[in-house]
């Protein structure tokens, strides 16, 4: 990655997007209540909506993009919004992802028009849902669902002087054995996604004694195939491994190949 | 001369304004004027479908309030308390729920009212009323205020984190209660903040009645808000309005309809046979006032007598002072509810998947989320429907934007966009909570309750 050499620019301009999503990123960074004031004194917020009504000309230093691209006018504006931002950086699941609403890419988008609106030949909508890198080139990602505010603070600050953000890629159960956690999957026999999901939420599940969902996405190369055959050996059956997969990430590799198998393996036949 | 003036008395001229600032999700406003003649009014939606309502078909009951909580990050207990409720109905253990699991769900519930509705009055709707595009401005001139509402803001979101870990989608909330109950250290640590918090928002109550002006406005609502007998509005009680409906919380989705209109994509929702209704701040305050907690009951006391206006408000630009005085409501609840806590024997009750049918809604920062949902025998959903509160405003929202565009006539594009976009937020409309929200054209019909 190219760091934004801070010392060019009076200050860094930001700017925030929004796609198909559902705000909580962009309001994540909205709830760095204590940083928030020094934050925008030390950069230009100079595109941001959902805070702000004056909106400053590209191009800017730093994009922050929120959401899928789902609607063939967002496969537009995509194009443009990387025309304009210097450094793009996509934050959350559906952004990284395709999302939760991605769940319509294993479909018929047509069958899900017309179960949700009496009227489905009115809505401008893609067969899918993806990330923003299956559209542009993107320069660094922030997962979660939703992304945790400290990581957007430890991103801007890295850009401001210059050094790579400090991201961890690990898995979940690494910082639940920090915390000292019980692990849910040995003592409670639950099927927790923490062996292959990349850590960033603080291992928030299993420190309320539930299992991992996975909202951070696959972690760097898990093995997937390893722990559903835990999760089998458990009673779970091919079916629940793939809704379990296919979640807020599912369309992100190597969820998506995985649950495309137990998929397979739910209905042998093919329908 | 005469033709000229002719000629500007028929000048067609087109306001329009979109991407929306300041409000959760992508909408613009479009207003068509000729002359000095409103022709047209109209809050066009452009959030994208997601589809939710299809996608949980097939998933498991216990899955619904981690899938609904994504439709906003804004409100996601509003999504998550709607579906554990609506499907603790379904598996019949609705009437078996433990009071000190109610309490804290009532507490979560605070701390979402709280951040929300600090959010939205301080950083989005409050620099309208002072003339600033944003709270980024305004904090230049009125820095001392948006630090403490930040402050406030940042408590209600420790509620939120201290029962469900984080506070845009948390993970504590589950069908049959939660997976796990706060540690007494915890609670008493955050007790000292909110009580701190309390005080404070008080005075900035008392400051947004004071030092604030609100446009003259009235319109004839019909309110819409859940009424409980012996408390303030949230997850409980039947749903009544102003005009006459009292149903309970099952039934509602046979009280109101989805309408749509000729040339138009849009869903929204109407009461049969009446038409449009106004959910929210304004609806519960109006409904329930008498039931606020004795705190908030006498700030609300002082805070009439500082506006000179007595409820009802019939003006949705009062929605401010109604949020801060639920805002005072929520943060003095929250440490009733701290204060006398002590770990439930258990967290959640035992659920045993069964068929079934369970609807439900519970009063999110902006209004009534109404979900309902049939269930297999194995747990699997078969159906969910989800009332957003925004699209059941949103008739109420375009009445009054026809309303103030006539008042706004006479004004500059920009300035006339401008308290168009200010009425607009009124409504902390969340157009992310989009579930069938369309961009959708407007041309009214016979018949139709035509906003006069």
């Amino acid at each position: 990655m190219t760091p934004i050499d801070a010392k060019i620019y009076e200050k860094l301009r930001l700017a925030v997007y929004k796609f198909s999503s559902c705000d909580g990123c962009q309001l994540s960074i909205l709830n760095l209540e204590d940083e928030l004031l020094d934050l925008v004194n030390t950069i230009e917020v100079a595109f941001f909506l959902e805070a702000r009504r004056q909106v400053l000309p590209p191009p800017y230093d730093l994009g922050l993009v929120e959401g899928s691209i789902s609607t063939p006018d967002e496969e537009e504006r995509i194009q443009q919004v990387r025309r304009d931002c210097k450094f793009l950086v996509v934050i959350g699941a559906c952004a990284t992802s395709g999302g939760i609403q991605a769940l319509r890419n294993w479909t018929d988008v047509e069958v899900y028009k017309r179960m949700v609106y009496p009227e489905p030949a009115f809505l401008k909508t893609l067969e899918t849902s993806t990330g923003i890198a299956s559209h542009v080139f993107v320069d660094f990602e922030l997962r979660g669902c939703p992304i945790n505010k400290d990581q957007v603070l430890e991103l801007v600050t890295a850009l401001l002087i210059g050094r790579k953000p400090n991201i961890p890629t690990h898995s979940v159960c690494v910082e639940c054995k920090r915390q000292g956690y019980a692990c849910v999957l040995v003592s409670k026999g639950e099927p927790c996604l923490g062996p292959i999901t990349q850590t960033g939420c603080g291992a928030l599940c299993p420190g309320l004694s539930r299992p991992c969902y996975g909202c951070f996405g696959p972690m760097e190369q898990p093995n997937i195939f390893s722990l559903a055959g835990r999760f089998e050996g458990l009673g779970f059956a091919p079916g629940d491994i793939k809704r379990m997969l296919r979640t807020f990430n599912g369309y992100l590799e190597p969820f998506k190949q995985a649950s495309d198998y137990y998929e397979q393996r739910e209905d042998p036949e093919g329908e | 001369m005469n033709n000229e003036k002719t000629q500007k008395e028929n000048e067609k001229r087109t306001i329009r304004v979109g991407p929306l600032a300041r409000v959760e999700g992508e909408g613009a406003l479009h207003l068509v004027m000729t002359g000095r003649r409103v022709q047209e009014v109209r809050l066009e939606i452009f959030e994208p479908p997601r589809f939710y309502e299809a996608f949980l078909q097939g998933r498991d009951f216990m899955e619904a309030p981690d899938i609904t909580a994504r439709i906003c990050g804004i409100c996601p207990i509003a999504y998550q308390t709607a579906s554990c409720y609506a499907l603790e109905k379904a598996m019949g253990v609705f009437d078996e729920m433990d009071p000190p699991i109610q309490k804290l769900r009532d507490l979560i519930y605070c701390g979402e009212w709280i951040e929300s509705h600090v959010l939205h009055m301080f950083m989005l709707h409050l620099p309208d009323f002072l003339g600033y595009e944003s709270s980024i401005s305004m904090a230049r001139d009125h820095g001392g205020i948006v630090k403490r509402a930040l402050r406030i803001k940042k408590a209600g979101n420790a509620i939120v984190e201290l029962l469900g870990g984080r506070s845009v989608h948390p993970v504590g909330m589950c069908v049959g209660g939660f997976y796990a109950c706060p540690e007494p250290e915890d609670v008493a640590m955050l007790l000292t903040e909110i009580e701190v918090c309390l005080a404070d928002m008080k005075d900035l109550a008392l400051f947004l009645a004071q030092a604030v002006d609100y446009p003259d406005f009235k319109q004839d609502y019909e309110f819409v808000a859940l009424c409980p007998d012996d408390e303030y509005p949230m997850n409980l009680g039947r749903i009544k309005s102003n005009r006459g409906l009292d149903v309970d919380q099952e039934t509602f989705g046979e009280a109101v309809e989805e309408r749509q209109v000729a040339y138009s994509t849009a869903l929204f929702s109407a009461i049969k046979g009446r038409g449009a209704y106004l959910v929210g701040p304004l609806a519960r305050l109006n409904l329930n006032h008498e039931k606020l907690h004795p705190v908030a009951a006498d700030l609300l006391k002082e805070v009439c007598a500082a506006l000179g206006k007595d409820l009802p408000w019939n003006n949705s630009f009062l929605s401010l002072p109604a949020r801060a005085v639920e805002t005072v409501h929520a943060l003095a609840l929250a440490a009733d509810i701290l204060k006398s806590y002590e770990v439930p024997s258990r967290c959640r009750i035992p659920i045993t998947p069964r068929a079934g049918y369970g609807g439900h809604g519970t009063e999110a920062p902006r209004g009534l989320c109404w979900h309902d949902y049939r269930t297999r025998d194995d747990g699997t959903i078969s159906f969910a429907r989800i009332m957003p509160p925004t699209a059941q405003n949103q008739m109420c929202i375009e009445k009054d934007l026809y309303e103030i565009a006539k008042q706004v006539v006479d004004l500059n594009d920009m300035e006339a966009a401008m308290r168009c976009e200010h009425l607009i937020r009124n409504y902390d409309p969340c157009i992310s909570c989009s579930v069938h929200f369309l961009k959708f054209e407007r041309t009214w019909r016979k018949g139709w309750d035509k906003p006069r």
